[in-house]
């Protein structure tokens, strides 16, 4: 029987997933652990390529069939039994069931993960049918009242129309309502305003916010902007080539930073108060490609700090703080329990 | 002869971008303009960078296309100054053209639309100086050096843009911009592809490269951090027109329109300690409108009075310093109070 710490609502421990692919094999995600404690909200965070997108599909394996998945993704249901969620098939009841009701997602593109040729009405309703045993007349109700929630002016009349008749702010609102429609407790937010303008950022992820309070929800926020998590989650765990090397509370994360990695990303965000002509710290080179992975370290090719040990041991998930933990060669100290080794 | 200040590069006087919108089956007609760009004035001194942000429609890479004459202005002018005299871009003819933009270049937003396939980085640089007649053995000369410049080693001369990275990429793009010694460059959201940790790179080659060979740059971003390294003096657009513009400290610190406060404080701040108020305007940007009554802005502003409806406001200069530029486009800009960052 599987057990998990008191109060999280999700696990994922040791996860590796590899995509099979005529080029070779991608490796994409490599021993990522880390929990989502109930009613909080974790942010995964990390550039382009490094999983953190892969790692969050997993949760609902909505991986395409190349992915070959290892690990375990523990869930713990509403009546208290867990549930791994990697041990599933992949087409069966039970993951639908979780999808449907337990876990919900927002997209990053909402005009090309909504349906273009249904009405907002049957998309929204469609899971209230089909899980909540709705009627048709109860599930509009519900549709205009869900709409109305995340702000979306004369509902009544815009729940019968098409997506492509909706703007970009408004379409993310709709596809937050429809990942509401369920009652879901745990939300998946992957990239929510990335395509965004910085006013509609700002509105859309006040919305989650409320919107979390509103519906207790746990939430895994996936982003690659720092200055988005730094306001909207309890922990954040940094992602680097298929690795989570640094997590932690977040306020933790940005004012006292282990990993290299972490401190050259923070680094590296030009400030709104910066200055004309100052040059912003960078991180010299770029992200090698998930196909081959470097021995030892993934970071020390970039890594201003490394060492010889750095050439051939793959760094240990090591405990810094209270839930503070980091992956890298300079720390010493007791390895956690769910060490991540790939 | 058109007249322009010794130390003015490009001036641009009352731009305008229509494009029509038609309507009919067999016999199509204009029935209204969308007016993108709409009467943009601005001013750019040798040797200095002017920003040009705003969000997603407002009209700025329109503004930069025209000044290439990528597209036809359908008024205005746009007085550059060459090596042999002053031209306006917005009436040369297919000759001028070819000669003036060896001194006007462009650098794209997106580092992998924006380069050939299947050409080998050799030919993808060398191409403007081939078109310039350049011998074999000057381009080659030439696009090493350029590689270079840009922080290329030479031998990557033969290889295919596949297998570089975005930050490569982008800075091959530069290269291919630099190649024929332009006095001004484009940069049209050159750092928006890229991942932070490699932005920062990019940012600091086109920082250097200003300071190496004197360029002057009209630096187009959505991104108000990016922009207050770089810029000097900031435009802010909304809706084709110009609400803003100002030297970046003033800009920053002291905005005086209230769209420029409103983006200015949606930024979230990658410090958890900050207050992000996210104090969200409501609604969001409309489409270019067809017809211009009152200010643009009006709809979404918490500020509007009954005259904000009526009358469009004109951009006007509210600097009582003449060495200092600070003009604004609204008819409470004195009687405001409105918040900046520091």
């Amino acid at each position: 029987m599987d057990t998990m710490t008191e109060g999280n609502i999700l696990e994922v421990r040791d996860l590796t997933v590899r995509f099979m692919m005529n080029e070779g094999t991608v490796h994409a995600v490599n021993g990522v652990t880390f929990s989502l404690p109930e009613g909080k909200s974790i942010g995964i965070v990390g550039e382009s390529g490094c999983g953190k997108t892969v790692s969050a599909y997993s949760v609902t394996q909505l991986l395409p069939k190349t992915a070959r998945v290892s690990g375990q993704i523990l869930f713990r249901e509403k009546e208290g039994t867990i549930t791994d969620i990697a041990k599933l098939p992949v087409d069966g009841k039970e993951i639908r069931r979780i999808r449907g009701q337990e876990i919900s997602m927002i997209f990053q593109e909402p005009m090309s993960s909504l349906s273009p040729v249904h009405t907002v009405f049957n998309q929204l309703a469609e899971a209230m049918i089909l899980f909540q045993g709705m009627t048709k007349k109860q599930a509009r109700e519900r549709c205009v009242e869900l709409l109305k929630l995340v702000g979306i002016e004369n509902a009544e009349r815009r729940v019968d129309e098409y997506p492509f008749q909706f703007s970009g702010g408004m379409r993310q609102r709709a596809m937050i309502a429809m990942a509401l429609a369920r009652n879901p407790r745990i939300l998946i937010a992957d990239e929510p305003t990335t395509a965004l303008d910085v006013t509609l950022q700002a509105q859309v992820l006040s919305l989650i916010q409320e919107m979390q309070d509103e519906f207790k929800l746990s939430m895994i926020l996936i982003t690659h902007a720092l200055g988005v998590v730094a306001h909207m989650v309890d922990y954040i765990h940094i992602m680097y080539l298929g690795r989570v090397v640094e997590s932690g509370p977040t306020l933790e994360i940005f004012e006292n930073p282990k990993h290299p990695y972490t401190r050259g990303l923070l680094n590296s965000i030009p400030k709104l108060h910066g200055k004309r002509g100052q040059r912003v710290s960078s991180i010299p080179g770029a992200v090698p490609s998930a196909y081959s992975l470097p021995e030892g370290c993934v970071f020390r090719a970039r890594c201003s700090e490394r060492r010889s040990a750095c050439m051939y041991e793959i760094p240990r998930r090591i405990q810094v703080g209270s839930e503070h933990y980091v992956s890298c060669c300079l720390y010493d100290g007791e390895e956690d329990q769910y060490a991540a080794n790939a | 002869m058109p007249q322009m200040p010794e130390d003015t590069v490009l001036q641009v006087t009352n731009l305008k971008k229509y494009f029509p919108i038609e309507s009919g089956f067999l016999r199509r007609k204009v029935v209204g303009n969308v007016r993108a760009v709409d009467g943009v004035s601005f001013y750019i001194k040798k040797g200095r960078t002017l920003g040009l942000v705003g969000e997603s429609g407002c009209g700025k890479t329109t503004v930069a296309r025209t000044i290439l004459r990528a597209i036809d202005p359908t008024e205005g002018s746009i007085l550059f100054r060459t090596r042999d005299g002053i031209v306006d871009m917005a009436t040369l003819d297919n000759k001028g053209l070819k000669k003036a933009r060896t001194e006007i270049q462009m650098v794209f937003q997106d580092p992998y639309s924006s380069l050939n396939p299947r050409m080998p980085i050799m030919d993808i640089i060398a191409e403007p100086l081939r078109a310039h007649g350049y011998s074999r053995k000057d381009q080659e000369e030439r696009v090493n050096e350029l590689l270079e410049l840009v922080g290329l080693r030479a031998e990557y001369a033969r290889r295919y843009p596949h297998s570089f990275s975005g930050g490569q990429r982008q800075r091959i793009g530069i290269a291919r911009a630099l190649a024929l010694n332009p006095s001004v460059v484009v940069a049209d959201e050159p750092v928006s592809a890229l991942d932070v940790s490699v932005q920062a790179q990019v940012l600091n080659l086109l920082l250097d490269l200003q300071e190496q060979m004197g360029l002057t740059y009209l630096f187009i971003s959505h991104d108000l951090s990016v922009v207050r390294y770089l810029c000097d003096r900031v435009a802010v657009m909304y809706l084709g027109r110009i609400v803003e513009l100002a030297d970046v400290d003033i800009l920053y610190g002291q905005p005086r329109h209230p769209y420029t406060s409103t983006l200015l404080s949606s930024v979230p701040d990658a410090d958890p300690r900050s207050a992000w108020h996210a104090k969200a305007i409501k609604g969001e940007i409309t489409g270019p409108p067809r017809e211009v009554r009152g200010c643009a802005f009006a709809p979404r502003c918490p500020y509007a009075v009954g005259i904000c409806k009526s009358t469009a406001p004109e951009l006007r200069s509210i600097s009582t310093d003449e060495s200092v530029t600070h003009e604004v486009a609204c008819h409470l800009a004195e009687e405001l109070e409105l918040e900046g960052v520091s």
